[in-house]
């Protein structure tokens, strides 16, 4: 599989990447190069073969539905770019 | 000797026999600061003061005649991807410059209970891509064996101020060998332990079901001695192992007959260098002569682990660094008008090229129409590689190879060409794929450069890394050498 | 409705679960607070943290299940669904892809008398998103916009139904039931003007005849039965108008315009939706073995349709025990009613007229009804045995409504036990018999109903309290002799 030109753009706005025209250059030609190297695995046969999305087969891990204190409105907006009576401010949605 | 070339359980000896004190420790670490960081480059940040206040802090506890553990009182320093509450945590990265945690990670809780002083935070490759901590937004850690060379990444801060002696020891992340590859660069041991066995929360997620934090250490005592202290069980993280943990310095036994060491040739393939073959010929050549029983073996899916790893971590990587936006933490582009412009603006100003490039790899490798054929096959050839481990550990104890297929490498050598780079994890990514544990120890040099030998373990079985790394220690030399750095 | 097209329709419920802490975090869910005080390093999702997952969530999904008939999936997980929002701090939700709790499954509606099973494709459990608000009047003429975090992280259960639905009417129903359903088994407040409950409706049309379906758009967030029922009008008949005129319906999201009750696209090339799901990589499989299953089972109380079956075995009609069982807190007064006061016809015309009348002319709910379930049988025992009569009662009712006094109470204090002496009440009889020989004249004149004028003189005079079966029985007596 090649990735294209256009096709690294459509992942650049899926991944919210803004790509100059020469970094969408480069970027192809460099995933084609990683791509190429992937295509290694086509060569196994993984019919039947279970997937491993974790290292350790743990199960159920769960919490008790118990209320711990929450941090302050000041401390969880200490960060923020931008805030504004204790909210998050943010440019034009739609 | 100098109180900064001790390791931590040698200067505990000292504190508790009250022939120094943590504050004289932590001037001495200070200064030598002071005097090498120009050259090394391996701190993003110091936190002095605060270390002098946990410093004092444990000579009021030896003042009152209390005990104290091992690690208290010892300066120690972490990469900066370890959250700190109230202290800068960039992850190296021009998006988190400005971020400050409102809380600590488990591993620093449990640290800050030891009593450890924690000196700064370390510099690393962005976001932990990358070998050899070029990939910092902030500055260029140099090998402290020859400063025109990389220390290795993504690491690169925290193995260097341990082998400069600006910090005892030191915590970094291994998600394809980001400890132990640079540990090996520098001459320091480096260990990843097990997947679970130490907490992941509060430690900036690269891959997820890759990451781990260990110890660097200047020696195997001091490794077990760190192992002590964190890993255990952590309710805030659902991956955290419900294990208990043993007492890791009871495996500091220098004893190694009957040990039976495999040797997977597909470790010793074509990019090997030659010098660093016969460093790691020896080594081996070395556990013979203490009674280990070594044979050859083959692990047929190892040369599919690079390409599994390339598409699992950065998958993972992408949706991991999605968060980063603008909205609420971080960096923020200035005066956008919308927020997908705000979205791609931020990220596209905030990240370095290989956090792009790996983000853009992993986006492609789950969209639509290409999980199947990427995602889903390497998720499955894990499977496949994690099996090779579990036949080879049926026969072996432990699996050696080289733990980087050469030595330190010049700055911008490989900076270039991404796959070059890449090849520098061949032989420590497997471990990380197959959760198990995986050490580098000093066995050597290459043309003036350290050389680590690299040992993997049965899952929880450290042990017998440490048992082995130990005795490996006891009988060569190779750890107490120093890099000049032309400073007294 | 259309006379040229079918509708098909199928719905997505989003419930928020009734736990006391959010999914993954310990934050409470508690609506409202002030904005960002409900919220934590792990629902800001700030760098390092990790979630872990509260297990009432999977408890309430469960019982979800098994209340809309589904397998419980002994193997589930969690994955992410990756996409940029403001609202959605890590920029990927916590959700279930292919692997959800609760597979399969069925809800039966009534419509017009007919009976119909609404098929349930899956449930699935995931995060909430936070609030945006913004500075001008809609999300478009904003410039600006606010975002509070502390829904975020609230635990929901996505009900996917399959497209079975033919008709505003079925919809209504069935999102009518499932409500009902997830209130009587407490796994969600319910309270839609909060926002606990909301629907996105996938609808389509074909040609009738057609057994082919036509492309389907989805309208997001409607959060009462009422905006589902005026977005289905709008958006089949703008579906129509679109295929009337040989044009495309295009598959798409849209947006429901409360204020201008219109359906709007949302669409944009910026939102061309690739999820790029992958197993959640922080959280851990769950195994939910078969025991866990029953435990849970053994907490379902009786669910609405078997309540109805109940009801009407008691001699209740089926009206009148889908008025009852509509409301959980109606149908537990009422059975609370029926442990004490056996006789369930008479109880319901009470619970039904009275009770109810009042409740809704005092504004009240059930739950806050001054009258407790015994309160009610005790006075409708008070009338059984005579003691009082039908009409004393439901002043007595108004009475115990106002002051919340017992029936037994008001009847002492203010003298109302019924007059059942014989003597008396013949006495009053032909005191109204002599006051009244008009209506006396008219009755002989073979007028039947003039008689209830009179049995109304004489219940004036005993001022309620005669027997009415007596004041009957004495009347007829004394005007035959006449």
């Amino acid at each position: 599989m090649k990735i294209s030109k256009e096709q690294v753009e459509h992942v650049a706005m899926l991944a919210r990447l803004e790509l100059t025209e020469a970094e969408q250059e480069i970027y192809t030609e460099q995933l084609n190069s990683i791509l190429d190297y992937a295509a290694l695995l086509d060569k196994l046969d993984t019919q039947g073969v279970e997937p491993m999305a974790h290292a350790l087969p743990l199960k159920n891990v769960f919490r008790d539905d118990v209320v711990q204190p929450s941090i302050s409105q000041a401390r969880a907006l200490a960060n923020a770019p931008d805030a504004e009576e204790g909210f998050f401010k943010v440019p034009k949605i739609v | 000797m100098t109180l900064t070339e001790l390791t931590a359980h040698e200067l505990h000896d000292r504190l508790s026999r009250k022939e120094t004190s943590a504050v004289e420790i932590a001037r001495a670490f200070t200064q030598r600061i002071e005097a090498v960081e120009d050259s090394v480059q391996a701190y993003n940040l110091l936190t002095g003061e605060r270390a002098m206040a946990q410093a004092e802090a444990i000579d009021a506890k030896l003042a009152r005649g209390e005990s104290i553990g091992a690690l208290a009182g010892i300066p120690m320093a972490l990469k900066d991807n370890m959250c700190t509450e109230g202290i800068p945590t960039t992850c190296s990265s021009k998006m988190l410059q400005n971020f400050v945690p409102p809380y600590n990670a488990t591993v620093v809780e449990r640290l800050a209970e030891a009593g450890s002083v924690v000196l700064g935070k370390l510099n690393m490759d962005e976001f932990a891509m990358g070998s050899s901590t070029e990939n910092s937004a902030f500055k260029q850690t140099c090998n402290p064996w020859d400063l025109a060379r990389v220390p290795g990444g993504s690491s690169g801060g925290a193995v260097a101020s341990v082998a400069a002696d600006e910090a005892v020891f030191s915590l970094g992340s291994d998600t394809g060998g980001s400890i132990r590859q640079p540990a090996a660069f520098c001459g320091v041991v480096g260990l990843k332990p097990t997947y679970g066995y130490v907490s992941r929360y509060g430690l900036i997620a690269f891959a997820s079901s890759l990451d781990q934090i260990g110890p660097i250490t200047k020696d195997v005592t001091d490794c077990a001695l760190v192992m002590n202290t964190i890993a255990g069980h952590d309710p805030k993280d659902s991956t955290s192992a419900p294990v208990d943990t043993p007492d890791f310095t009871k495996y500091l036994v220098n004893d190694i007959k009957g040990l039976r060491v495999g040797i997977p040739q597909e470790y010793f393939g074509s990019g090997l260098e030659p010098e660093v073959a016969a460093v790691i010929k020896a080594a081996i050549a070395k556990l013979e002569e203490l009674g280990a029983i070594v044979d050859e073996c083959s692990m047929p899916h190892t040369e599919y682990a690079m390409p599994t790893y390339y598409l699992i971590a950065p998958a993972e990587c992408s949706s991991n660094l999605a968060r980063y936006d603008g909205v609420s933490y971080g960096y923020r582009t200035e005066g956008a008008t919308d927020i997908i412009n705000m979205f791609k603006k931020t990220r596209s100003e905030g990240f370095g090229p290989e956090v792009k490039r790996r983000i853009m790899l992993g986006t492609y490798a789950l969209s639509s129409g290409y999980y199947d054929a990427y995602y889903l096959k390497a998720l499955k050839v894990r499977t496949l590689i994690k099996q090779d481990f579990d036949r080879a550990f049926a026969k072996f104890d432990v699996l050696l190879s080289p733990t980087a297929p050469t030595a330190a490498f010049k700055f911008g050598e490989k900076s270039a060409n991404p796959l070059a780079m890449y090849m520098s994890d061949i032989c420590t990514v497997p471990a990380n794929l197959a959760g198990i544990p995986a050490i580098s120890v000093p066995c050597g040099f290459a043309n003036g450069l350290p050389v680590g030998m690299h040992l993997m373990g049965k899952a929880f079985d450290e042990g017998t890394l440490l048992r082995a790394s130990y005795t490996f220690e006891q009988n060569t030399e190779h750890h107490k050498a120093k890099p000049k750095l032309g400073v007294s | 409705m259309l006379d040229d097209f079918e509708m098909v329709a199928g719905v997505e419920v989003h419930t928020e679960l009734w736990t006391k802490t959010k999914i993954f975090c310990g934050c409470t869910t508690e609506f409202g607070g002030e904005q960002n005080t409900h919220v934590c390093p792990v629902c800001l999702g700030l760098p390092g943290v990790l979630p872990v997952l509260n297990r009432q969530v999977v408890e309430y999904a469960i019982k979800t299940g098994l209340a809309l008939n589904s397998e419980i999936a002994e193997f589930s997980k969690f994955d992410r669904k990756n996409y940029y929002y403001p609202d959605l701090p890590k920029n990927f939700q916590t959700s279930q892809y292919d692997l959800p709790i609760c597979i399969g499954g069925h809800v039966e509606i009534e419509v017009d008398g007919v009976k119909k099973k609404v098929g349930i494709t899956r449930a699935h459990m995931e995060e909430d998103a936070g609030k945006l608000v913004h500075s001008g009047a809609t999300i478009s003429t904003s410039d600006t916009s606010f975002v509070d975090y502390n829904r975020t992280g609230v635990p929901l259960l996505e009900i996917v139904s399959e497209p079975d639905l033919r008709s505003i009417d079925e919809t209504v129903a069935y999102l009518e039931k499932l409500v009902q359903i997830l209130e009587y088994i407490e796994v969600s407040d319910c309270k839609m003007e909060q926002g606990s409950v909301r629907f996105d409706i996938n609808v389509s049309l074909r040609p009738i005849g057609s057994d082919k379906l036509g492309t389907r758009t989805e309208t997001k967030n409607l959060n009462s039965f009422s905006s589902v029922r005026r977005c289905l009008e709008y958006e089949i008949e703008r579906q129509a108008e679109v295929l009337r005129e040989g044009g495309k319906v295009s598959q798409e999201t849209r947006t429901w315009d409360e204020a201008k009750g219109i359906t709007l696209s949302l669409r944009s090339k910026e939102e061309a939706h690739d999820y790029r799901y992958f197993p959640e990589p922080d959280l851990v499989p769950m195994l939910i073995d078969r025991e866990w299953v029953e435990r849970v089972r053994q907490t379902l109380p009786e669910l609405p349709d078997a309540r109805r079956l109940r009801l009407m075995g008691l001699g209740l009609s089926d009206y009148d025990a889908g008025v009852i069982i509509n409301s959980k807190a109606l149908a537990e007064f009422f059975d609370a009613a029926l442990a004490q006061f056996n006789d369930a016809k008479t109880l319901v015309n009470w619970v039904t007229g009275d009770f109810l009348g009042t409740l809704k002319a005092k504004g009240l709910p059930v739950q806050l009804s001054p009258v407790n379930p015994e309160g009610l049988a005790e006075l409708l025992n008070l009338v059984a045995k005579g003691t009082i009569n039908g009409k004393i009662a439901k002043s007595v009712l108004e009475e115990m409504f106002a002051t919340g006094k017992g029936a037994a109470q008001i009847v002492q204090d203010k003298g109302l036990v019924q007059i059942s002496d014989e003597g008396a009440i013949a006495a009053i009889v032909t005191q109204v018999i002599e006051a009244n020989p008009q209506s006396v004249a008219d009755f002989k004149a073979g007028k039947e109903r003039a008689i209830g004028f009179l049995v109304g003189q004489v219940m004036k005079a005993s001022k309620g309290k005669a027997n009415p079966g007596l004041v009957n029985k004495l009347l007829q007596e004394q005007l035959a002799q006449l």
